[in-house]
This record gives C-alpha cells, sequence and structure tokens, in this order.
C-alpha cells in the first residue's frame, strides 16, 4: 500500500488517514432480486490480483467516502475521486 | 538404515544412529531429501500449491489412502509461501461446533508427527496463554474453556496469581488493560515451520510422489465438465483429478475456471527480534489487542498482530501496522521497548467471510477446493491434509471437516468463530 492517497479535496494524505471498506465494484441489489443476487453481494469477491477500486472513506480528514483505484500486487495507487462523483455509492 | 521408494532412489532413514554414521563418514554420503522430477504427461491426482497443505495432502493421499501417482505443483519452492512465513503457533483452543473437532485432529496428529514422516519439526507443547483484561472477557474465555473441555480438549483458566508466577514480566497492573487471567491451553506450542513443509515433502517424495517447483499453473483445461489437466510455466499435464490449496492465491486459480470465491486476499505481517536469553516460555496472546509472541530455540522473538485491513498479494505490509504491532507488545510485556527488531515480512492470507475454511467439492466434478485458512492455516496443517486427502481419495469429506462446506455461505450455515460478519478484514 502506498503510504500516500490523494484526496480529491485534501491533496496527498497519510493512508493512516483513511479507512479502508472494501470492493467498489459490488452494487446492493433491489430487495426482490432473488436469494443468488443476495448470496453474491454480501459474500463473493473478485479479488484481483492487480488492478482493484474499493471504497476508503476519509475519516481524519474531510471525511467523504472515495473510490480509489490502486494495485493489489504492487501496492501503487493510480487514482482516488469522490465517490459521488463516479456514482459507485455504498 | 536404507530403504528403497517406488522409483528405486534410496531414502535414508533419519536416526541417532545415522548422524553418528554420517559423521564417521565425514557427511558426505547425505541424500537429498525429495527428488526433483520432470513432469511426466499425467497424474491421477495433481495438487496445484506446495505449500503446508498441499504437501501435507499429497503425504497422507500416498501414506493413509494409497494414491501415489500425484504431483504437487509448486510456483515457486517449497516453504516460500505462507508455511515459511507465520509464527509457527499450534493450538486447538476453538469455541465452535464446526471448528473444534478439525484442530483438536490436528494437534493430535502434531503430537505424532515427528515419528510418523521421520523428520524433526521441533514440536515443543510449551503452553499457548490468552490473556484476558476485564470480566466480560473471562467469562467468554470460560466458555470457550468449557467449550474446549466438552469436545476432550484441555484447557484451563488462570486466574491473575498463577499468570504472574508464570510470566512475571507481563504488565499486570497496565492502568488501562490490567491482566486478570488466561486461558491456557497446555497442549499448544510451537513448531518449526520449515520442517513442516520438508518432513512432509520428503515423506510424500518417498511415497513416490512428484514434488515439481518453479512450475506455476497458468491454465486449467476443461473438457464435457470435467478437468483434464493443467497448464504450466513447464508445459501442459493431464490429471484425474485436480486439487487446488493455493492459499493466498485461490482466487487466482479458481478464476481458470471461472469459479468466484468467499475470499479477499490481505497481507499480514510477522517478526522477528534479535536473539535473546531465554526470557519467555510460552505463547502469549494479548487480550486487549492483537498481539503473539514466543521466543524460538534460536532466542529471538516471535510475534504478529492484525492484518494490514486492504486487499493485497504483495507479500509486504505497511510501516503502521509495525508500529501498531510494536505498541500493542509494549503494552503487554513493557521489557520489550528496547527489543531490536531483526526482520519482519508478510504472506498473503485467504481470509474467508467467515474466518472459516473450505475444504470441499466444487461445481466441477473432479475439481477440489481447499481454501480460506485465513491467517490460522500453520495449525491446521496436518488435519487439513489429512481431510483433503480423505475428500480426494473417497470423494467424501472426512468427518471431522464436514463444516467446512463451499455452500455454507449460500445456507446460512456460517462457521464464525469471531462473530464480526462477512467482513474478512475483521476476522
Amino acid at each position: 500500500m502506498a503510504s500516500l492517497i490523494a484526496c480529491p479535496h485534501c491533496g496527498p494524505r497519510p493512508k493512516e488517514e483513511f479507512t479502508v471498506r472494501g470492493d467498489a465494484g459490488i452494487n446492493r441489489p433491489a430487495p426482490d432480486a432473488g436469494k443468488d443476487a443476495w448470496y453474491a453481494y454480501v459474500y463473493l469477491r473478485d479479488n484481483p490480483r492487480g488492478r482493484h477500486k474499493e471504497h476508503w472513506h476519509h475519516t481524519s480528514g474531510c471525511r467523504r467516502w472515495l473510490v480509489v483505484e490502486r494495485d493489489t500486487m504492487t501496492h501503487a495507487v493510480y487514482s482516488a475521486v469522490d465517490a459521488a462523483v463516479t456514482g459507485e455509492t455504498v | 538404515m536404507i530403504s528403497g521408494n517406488s522409483h528405486g532412489a534410496p531414502i535414508m532413514r533419519y536416526s541417532a544412529f545415522s548422524v553418528f554414521l554420517n559423521a564417521l563418514r565425514g557427511n558426505t554420503t547425505w541424500k537429498p531429501a525429495w527428488r526433483s522430477p520432470l513432469p511426466k504427461n499425467h497424474y491421477d491426482v495433481i495438487i496445484v500449491g506446495g505449500g503446508g497443505h498441499g504437501l501435507a495432502t499429497a503425504y497422507y493421499l500416498a501414506k493413509e489412502f494409497g494414491v501415489t501417482n500425484v504431483a504437487v505443483l509448486e510456483k515457486g519452492y517449497i516453504g516460500s509461501g505462507n508455511v515459511g512465513r507465520n509464527t509457527t503457533i499450534i493450538r486447538s483452543n476453538y469455541l465452535l461446533q464446526g471448528n473444534n473437532p478439525f484442530y483438536e485432529l490436528s494437534m493430535k496428529l502434531w503430537e505424532g508427527l515427528e515419528q510418523d514422516f521421520n523428520f524433526n519439526a521441533m514440536v515443543s507443547q510449551r503452553g499457548v496463554l490468552n490473556l484476558y483484561h476485564s470480566d466480560a472477557q473471562r467469562d467468554a474465555y470460560t466458555r470457550r474453556g468449557n467449550a474446549m473441555r466438552l469436545h476432550g480438549v484441555d484447557s484451563e483458566l488462570l486466574d491473575r496469581n498463577a499468570v504472574r508466577q508464570m510470566l512475571p514480566f507481563l504488565d499486570f497492573d497496565n492502568a488501562r488493560f490490567p491482566i486478570q487471567g488466561a486461558l491456557m491451553q497446555k497442549r499448544g506450542g510451537t513448531v518449526r515451520h520449515d520442517a513442516v513443509a520438508w518432513g512432509y515433502a520428503r515423506g510424500a517424495d518417498s511415497r513416490g510422489v512428484d514434488i515439481i517447483q518453479n512450475c506455476e499453473v497458468t491454465g486449467i483445461r476443461r473438457e464435457n465438465g470435467r478437468v483434464t489437466g493443467v497448464e504450466t510455466s513447464q508445459g501442459f499435464i493431464g490429471c484425474g483429478k485436480l486439487a487446488l490449496a493455493a492459499a493466498g492465491n485461490s482466487t487466482v486459480v479458481a478464476d481458470m475456471v471461472d469459479m468466484k470465491l468467499p475470499i479477499e486476499s490481505h497481507v499480514l505481517q510477522a517478526f522477528v527480534s534479535e536473539g535473546l536469553k531465554p526470557f519467555i516460555d510460552n505463547v502469549v496472546t494479548f487480550g486487549a489487542g492483537h498481539f503473539y509472541v514466543s521466543q524460538s530455540d534460536k532466542g529471538g522473538l516471535v510475534f504478529g498482530g492484525d492484518i494490514d485491513g486492504y486487499n493485497s498479494y504483495a507479500q509486504r505490509g505497511n510501516l503502521a501496522t509495525v508500529e501498531h504491532v510494536a505498541e500493542a507488545g509494549v503494552a503487554m510485556i513493557p521489557a520489550l521497548s528496547r527489543v531490536r527488531v531483526l526482520r519482519s515480512w508478510g504472506g498473503v492470507m485467504d481470509m474467508s467471510m467467515d474466518g472459516s475454511p473450505i475444504i470441499d467439492r466444487t461445481h466441477i466434478d473432479n475439481l477440489y477446493l481447499n481454501a480460506g485458512w485465513c491467517y490460522g492455516g500453520f495449525k491446521a496443517t496436518p488435519a487439513s491434509g489429512f481431510c483433503y486427502a480423505h475428500l480426494i481419495a473417497k470423494n467424501e469429506p472426512h468427518e471431522t471437516g464436514r463444516a467446512f462446506r463451499l455452500d455454507r455461505f449460500a445456507r446460512g450455515r456460517m462457521i464464525d468463530e469471531k462473530g464480526v460478519g462477512a467482513q474478512p478484514n475483521l476476522h
């Protein structure tokens, strides 16, 4: 994990200011989507080796939810955008 | 002293006498502990992953179930993954029904392991103590200790004075986390982890198993809904059954057959200090934070803490976690404050969604899965290998591994020892 995450609101900040929630690519299914969709949502993960988009919360900064794209093999951070901008909200 | 194996290569039985005899010969007649064969065209069983679990599976397949036409494919070298990266702790102090008998089977196998595979794994039952720091934690440990006893596992609840007699150097009067006592499992302890890999490798090899190192699986070939073999960095190798034991890389291998797993890969760090005189006799875990420590025979303190918390395949972690682990250690043992850390390293943990493992068949008839060990896989090595070998050989689960089904998440039968839900970085 890189030491810094470039928060779109606060600039480059130490990653210890952030809290990771996990995979940003999972969308909550409709209440009546059925058992399989809910099972996949709660339990199954892509868990890629390489580029991965995740939700990180800038807990000790602006307190905004961000979508951070980083590499799980090299720990490089490619981008960090506000989750509201990308539409990939929690 | 010298006996032949199925390939005619002499293997030497290790004993005090063989050490003496070889010393007289100037130590010139020792043989390699296992062969380095070229892969055959086809095996009855291929195991993907030459870690502790893969090697143990191969060993028990050959020894207990008579399946010897087996290859273990390892992308690196034997012992380069988690089996050589853990903090070497063994214990069977589990609470839940599905877990406890399994880990106790593992403990019993540890107890007879060195005689069984004729290798010195330095099994040391020095006792594991889990400290408690509040009335609520004492009650939770009492419950766990009682559950262990109901399963026939040894456990003892120690009060503050009993712990003080054993471990006088702990910070008993820490203002925030005073130590009230500990749950002890005397039969718990440590095992030399490299020797576990080597012992199983040697035992499997001598029974005809091919251990093929530097052989990375890059694809899985299927025909008519069955696996026919694997593409590897050393070419195609056919198989009758394919058994995955790829730990932190389970998702990468499962992707080759479009199987999505309830697993995230996370990094866990471990540490060793400079050598010290004998200081800590047991394995001690901190109940107010995540910290565990023991002392190796060389004198180094071997310790670790929590996972870093973000998905990673990198086998290295962050300094913030190093600092956190050090703080927890010093809070438990103030004398550690001036001890220098020699090395730290990371391993990739296959964190499952309920913190418990998976040993099961899959949607493909001749494909088997062993994964989801979180950061508790080392202690499970013998039972994991035994139960997985049973499943592969007989096509039905061993009775102690029955609960570790892949479909338990869909069926609501989670085994959540810690009770935190489907959040892998909290297990």
